[in-house]
């Protein structure tokens, strides 16, 4: 919410307090202070080292050169068509001032003026923003002859002045501003722009502002006068209500105004409704908006003899009711729209008038015959057309205002609002809740200042029918309840004045304090709720930063810890250990990215995807991880891994998101350098050897690879699946040629491998270590020729099994093939170690070897390579 | 006789000092006093002496061997010390040139600030708890106190899960981790109905809005929240709490304050600010000029949140903090586009 601090003032004395005071304080309270605009007034300076507290934004006045002055004279530029020379009186000189005002230049040539125009007058070396420039841009008036006339001062536009962001002619002052005053003491001004949170919605309003303030400063909130100077027929002689349904409409209220003139606002009203973010229309709507800025009620004004003329003989029934559905309604905008039964409207006993809260209807608006309104309300029209959606047959201004202030039901409006994308000042505040006793100082103020603006009469009395008083909520406190939840101490005296600052009304009864939630309220609840919400008063009006910090005095809670976490946290450690790195990546895929590598029938789906290529949830982690490690392809080795969910669908319920690993590896297995050329690619082996360590370092032992098939599209001669402790866990292996074509990867093999980790966390690891022997090992190769067909794996085990606890170590060191060997064969050369609690002799050794190279020979028909 | 020994002496001291390298030595030494040398010959011949002779010839061949031998290791070393000397001055390198790159694993940054924020939390006492991040709307929203069509809402747009028509209740994408808190709080009561235990965890996770994708916004991001549940819990705790762990993350002498703010789920409710520790309080672009970084939300926990989680508002009471890593990586590290974390860019995880 923009609030002009003028306007804050009439509710509230600020003196003694800067504008930053009363930021600050807003701000710790709750109604948080985004940007300081200045528009006139001072702004704060700050000298080196000091601090500033707000976003700042705007121009001050010079006092001295930027003065109200008044146009005397209009006359014709001797060489310029399209400019007029005023003769001004600034308080002090006369001054001929140039200008191309659109909204002055039907006075060109006029001569002297019977009634002088008051004016924004800037003389030379004044700063302001440029007038002509897209956005603000500061420059300072200099001397220059425009067409062979001097130019060295302006009146000045409110884009000029920093008021608005675009303004098409100058500003015309009030005729009683006073000329010679320096413009900054007469509307120099600045506007805080306040967030209003969901449960501070009664404070977007001035009055709710200055309440804030007042209760947190001990000053005087200025209630609003609202009598009311009537005169002829009452209005309950004319008009009736009917509301249908309560719940959706609990109080309408109705007030008249006749011979109302429609002209522009007072500028002074014009100006603070344009710093407060909302455009001027004419007095009457103004007087709607400015009321509804000012107290919170959104009203809506109707054009009084429309609704005679509908009613023809009968008196006015205004009729509120919910749509049916596929109802039509043309609102002010000129749209015509589809309703259904969330839709509330005001209509009368021939129709639909306006769609309640929301925004009104086309037919009864209040309609101004000049060609400046209508530009005003946003309609484009060409010249000699009448607006598009606008009654055509209404050549008359109104004359005669039906006034509505009502309370609608916040659910509707915020659905309605939103189903129709009408976001605005109404809707905003009746979707967040307001008070019904508004409705009637609502329209109360709305018919005072049609009254001041427009001459109108005000009929006596209001219609008003309020069928569901909300209930006044009534809460108990304790000065326990506050040391219990708030941690201070404080007397029910000292609780009950915080309370009644911010017009709580209290009592103090046997040690407690009953208090009953302000009639402007609607977010006070009883009971235990009702306890916290006043409590949170209590804690704002005593100030936050007044509670003292402590430490929890409660009883630690039981320590269980989360064994899943501190698992996969040490598994993302031996992952960056084997030199991988993390990444993280987004839950939402569609499944034609990841059917480049994966294909699943169901997905989770999401119901509102921001884009087709994000509709749905991964449901392959090893999928999204190629996705970046394709992105980066271009880096010389890349070596990724990922941690997370996966999501099976589960039909009508929550899906499924167990934990998977997907590890991705291409490019260079050595970094280049200057003297390294033409490193080796990762390989299957790579990735296995990093396996090995990873579920060595997971203290896994029964570990088998085997050829499988996999879902994943992966090259079937270079793939395994790993079984740990007899379970398949994960698979691994280089990207299928034909998986791989689909992404633009380089050269090099693409090695994959993902795992379930529900699987692998659920296994059971080793336990104990190898001892470490006193004794020295010896070593010994052995090299052995068999078929191709005998795993290397199958062979290592045999010569383990066969060594027993004495061989400690079987490496692998050459896979050897050639023509000598024969056809169909290979050579297999292990290193063994051999270890045991004793000093071996070369007679030990060669004990065990033969006994593993005769099993070797008699199981796999292995022979010794001589 | 003696003179001839004189005469070795003279001749294998003058060839030696000419020499410069090992293998010249070495045959030096074969020449000089080797087997068959002059000098051993010398010895050889001592038959053929008289008696009288053999002392002093012995006497003065011994001392012509000792002087040999020793001048031999003197030339020794010295020839081993210009060999090095001469080396060092050759293999000198380019000191310029590149180092060699290790190609070593790296955690994701949001991982890496998870941790930090979890080792402290874990020092206080928090246990961290996870939770899954497809949810209900009633334990998303309803049971922290959004009801359907609560204003509330706009402040968390929400991704649904095509799940049928389930009313009230549709299935959707975690808005925060604060589903946790119930599942938590549920879980605790579950171990003990009638006297449930208090409850110090954080929960960390990923959350979910539909935002569109850009600098400023993400449709996904990490969250760690904190609760704290129990008899007595006040909100001068909450302050005093937050405050402890501000100044371990910040730096003990961080300045912060507590402003009044709005969640649906905790009240009384309260932004916390740190002094910008890019200016110091000064004003700069990171803390738009109000000297202060909004850190994390907090709040007493909600009567009705307590109850929907099992807790009698009556006797127990709590408090519970949220905050993002990304941001507060972003504050730290000067990151302008928060589409960097999921983008995961080589060369911007590299740098953590």
């Amino acid at each position: 919410m923009k609030l002009p601090i003028s306007w804050l003032k009439d509710f509230i004395d600020l003196n003694g307090l800067s504008i930053e005071d009363i930021a600050r304080k807003l701000t710790l309270a709750g109604l948080e202070v985004d940007e300081i605009l200045y528009a006139g007034l001072p702004m704060p300076t700050y000298g080196t080292g000091e601090k500033h507290e707000f976003k700042t934004n705007g121009i001050a006045w010079d006092r001295e050169k930027i003065v109200v002055a008044e146009i005397r004279e209009v006359k014709a530029h001797p060489n310029a068509d399209k400019l007029t020379l005023l003769n001004l009186f600034d308080g002090q000189q006369e001054q001929v001032v140039l200008t191309g005002a659109p909204n002055i230049f039907h006075l060109k040539g006029a001569g002297k003026l019977e009634k002088p125009i008051k004016v924004a007058y800037a003389k030379e070396g004044s700063t302001l923003y440029d007038g002509h420039a897209d956005g603000q841009v500061l420059i300072t008036l200099k001397r220059a002859k425009i067409r062979g006339v001097d130019s060295y001062s302006m009146v000045c536009s409110e884009k000029e002045l920093g008021i608005t962001d675009e303004s098409d002619g100058i500003i015309i002052l009030d005729d009683d501003a006073p000329v010679g005053m320096p413009l900054a003491d007469y509307i120099g001004d600045a506007v805080l722009d306040i967030s209003i949170l969901p449960n501070m919605a009664r404070n977007a309003n001035v009055i709710g502002i200055a309440r804030e303030l007042a209760a947190l400063t001990g000053r005087e909130l200025k209630q609003p006068n609202l009598e009311i100077k009537t005169s002829g027929d009452s209005v309950e002689n004319s008009v009736t209500i009917e509301i249908t349904n309560s719940e959706l409409n609990p109080r309408f209220v109705a007030g008249l105004i006749r011979n109302v003139e429609i002209k522009p606002s007072p500028y002074q009203i014009q100006r603070r409704l344009k710093l407060a973010g909302v455009r001027a229309i004419n007095n009457i709507v103004d007087a709607t908006n400015y009321a509804m800025i000012e107290l919170g009620e959104p009203l809506h004004a109707f054009d009084y003899d429309i609704l005679k003329e509908r009613a023809g003989e009968k008196k006015i029934k205004i009729i509120t009711r919910a749509a049916s559905e596929g109802e039509e309604l043309v609102t002010l905008d000129g749209t015509k729209r589809k309703l259904t039964a969330i839709n509330v409207l005001v209509c009368d006993e021939k129709g639909s008038l306006s769609l309640a809260g929301v925004m009104g209807g086309s037919e009864s608006e209040v309609y101004d015959a000049s060609k400046e309104v209508l530009d005003a309300i946003g309609v484009e029209t060409k010249p000699g057309e009448m607006p598009q959606g606008k009654i055509t047959s209404r050549g008359k201004s109104t004359v005669n205002v039906l006034l509505e202030g009502a309370a609608w039901n916040f659910i509707n409006i915020r659905r309605t609002a939103k189903q129709h994308n009408l976001p605005s000042e109404a809707s905003f505040r009746f979707s967040r809740g307001v008070h019904p006793a508004l409705a009637e100082t609502g329209v109360k103020r709305g018919l005072q200042y049609m009254a001041a603006w427009a001459n109108g009469q005000i009929a006596p009395g209001l219609v008003d029918t309020y069928p569901l008083k909300p209930k006044d909520s009534v809460v108990d406190v304790t000065s326990q309840d506050v040391k219990r939840l708030l941690g201070i101490d404080l007397s029910l005296e000292e609780i009950s004045a915080l309370l009644t600052r911010l017009e709580f009304k209290c009592e103090i009864t046997d040690n407690k304090l009953q208090v009953t939630a302000p009639n402007h309220r609607m977010d006070i609840d009883e009971g235990v709720v009702g306890l916290a919400d006043v409590l949170e008063e209590v804690a704002r009006s005593y100030g936050f930063d007044k509670i003292p910090t402590t430490t929890m005095a409660d009883a630690l809670p039981p320590q269980v810890g989360n064994p899943v976490h501190e698992w996969e946290e040490h598994l993302r450690d031996l992952l960056v250990a084997i030199g991988l790195q993390e990444v993280v990546t987004y839950r939402m895929t569609s499944p034609e990215r990841e059917s480049r590598v994966v294909t699943h029938a169901e997905y989770v789906r999401i119901a509102n995807p921001i884009a087709p290529e994000r509709s749905v949830l991964r449901q392959s982690l090893l999928a999204s991880v190629l996705e970046v490690v394709e992105k980066n392809a271009k880096a010389e080795s890349v070596a990724m891994f990922e941690v997370g969910s996966i999501f099976e669908p589960v039909k009508n319920d929550l899906p499924n998101e167990p934990r998977r690993l997907a590890i991705v590896m291409t490019g260079a297995r050595i970094a280049s350098a200057w003297d390294v050329k033409d490193s080796p690619k990762f390989d299957f082996y790579d990735m296995k050897g990093r396996i090995e360590l990873l579920l060595a370092g997971l203290r896994f032992t029964d570990i088998v690879y085997a050829e499988a098939a996999s879902t994943y599209t992966l090259h079937p001669g270079k793939s395994a699946e790993i079984k740990v402790n007899g379970q398949v866990v994960g698979v691994f292996g280089e990207l299928h040629p034909l998986a791989k074509e689909k992404y633009a990867f380089g050269d090099a093999p693409v090695i994959v491998a993902e795992f379930d980790l529900e699987k692998l966390r659920g296994l059971n690891p080793s336990y104990g270590i190898k001892p470490v022997s006193e004794f020295p090992p010896m070593y010994e190769d052995i090299a052995i020729i068999l078929d191709e067909s005998v795993a290397a794996s199958a062979v290592e085990a045999l010569i383990r099994q066969t060594g027993g606890k004495t061989v400690t170590d079987v490496r692998l060191f050459d896979v050897y093939r050639d023509e000598k060997i024969g056809a169909g064969k290979k050579s297999l050369a292990y290193s063994l170690t051999y270890q045991a609690e004793k000093t071996l002799t070369d007679a030990d050794a060669a004990a065990i070897r033969n006994k593993i190279v005769k099993r070797l020979e008699n199981t796999v028909g292995a022979k010794l390579r001589s | 006789m003696l003179d001839k020994l004189n005469e070795i002496e003279k001749a294998a001291l003058e060839s030696l000092a000419s020499i410069n390298d090992q293998s010249a030595l070495d045959a030096w030494r074969v020449a000089n006093v080797g087997r068959s040398s002059p000098l051993m010959q010398v010895f050889a011949g001592f038959g053929k002496l008289s008696k009288e002779e053999r002392p002093v010839v012995g006497a003065a061949a011994n001392r012509v061997k000792v002087a040999l031998e020793s001048a031999l290791e003197e030339r020794a070393q010295a020839v081993k010390n210009a060999a090095l000397a001469k080396s060092l001055e050759e293999e000198k390198l380019d000191v310029t040139l590149p180092g060699r790159e290790v190609k070593i694993g790296r955690l994701h940054p949001s991982t890496q600030q998870l941790r930090r924020v979890l080792a402290i939390l874990a020092e206080m006492g928090f246990q961290v708890y996870t939770s899954r991040e497809v949810e209900t709307d009633d334990i998303n929203f309803q049971m922290l106190n959004f009801p359907p069509d609560h204003p509330a809402r706009d402040m968390q747009d929400t991704f649904f899960i095509e799940a049928g028509d389930r009313g009230d209740n549709p299935i959707l994408m975690r808005t925060h981790t604060s589903p946790g808190q119930i599942r938590a709080m549920r879980e605790a009561v579950a171990t003990n109905p009638n006297d449930p235990p208090p409850i110090r965890i954080a929960l960390p996770g990923m959350c979910f809005r539909y935002e569109q994708i850009t600098a400023r916004s993400e449709i996904q991001f990490n969250q760690v929240e904190g609760l704290a549940v129990g008899k007595g819990i006040t909100f001068a705790d909450l302050k005093g709490t937050l405050t402890d762990f501000v100044r371990r993350m910040f730096g003990q002498d961080a300045r912060v304050r507590f402003r009044a703010s709005y969640f649906p789920f905790t009240e009384p409710s309260a932004e916390m600010d740190v002094e910008c520790f890019v200016c110091g309080g000064k004003g700069c672009q990171v803390c738009k000029n109000s000297g202060w970084l909004e850190i994390l939300g907090c709040g007493m926990v909600h009567p009705n949140v307590l109850q929907n989680g099992g807790y009698d508002p009556k006797i127990y009471s709590g408090f519970a903090w949220g905050m993002g890593p990304e941001r507060q990586l972003m504050l730290r590290n000067k990151i302008t586009d928060i589409r960097y974390f999921w983008g995961n860019d080589v060369r911007f995880l590299e740098q953590f």
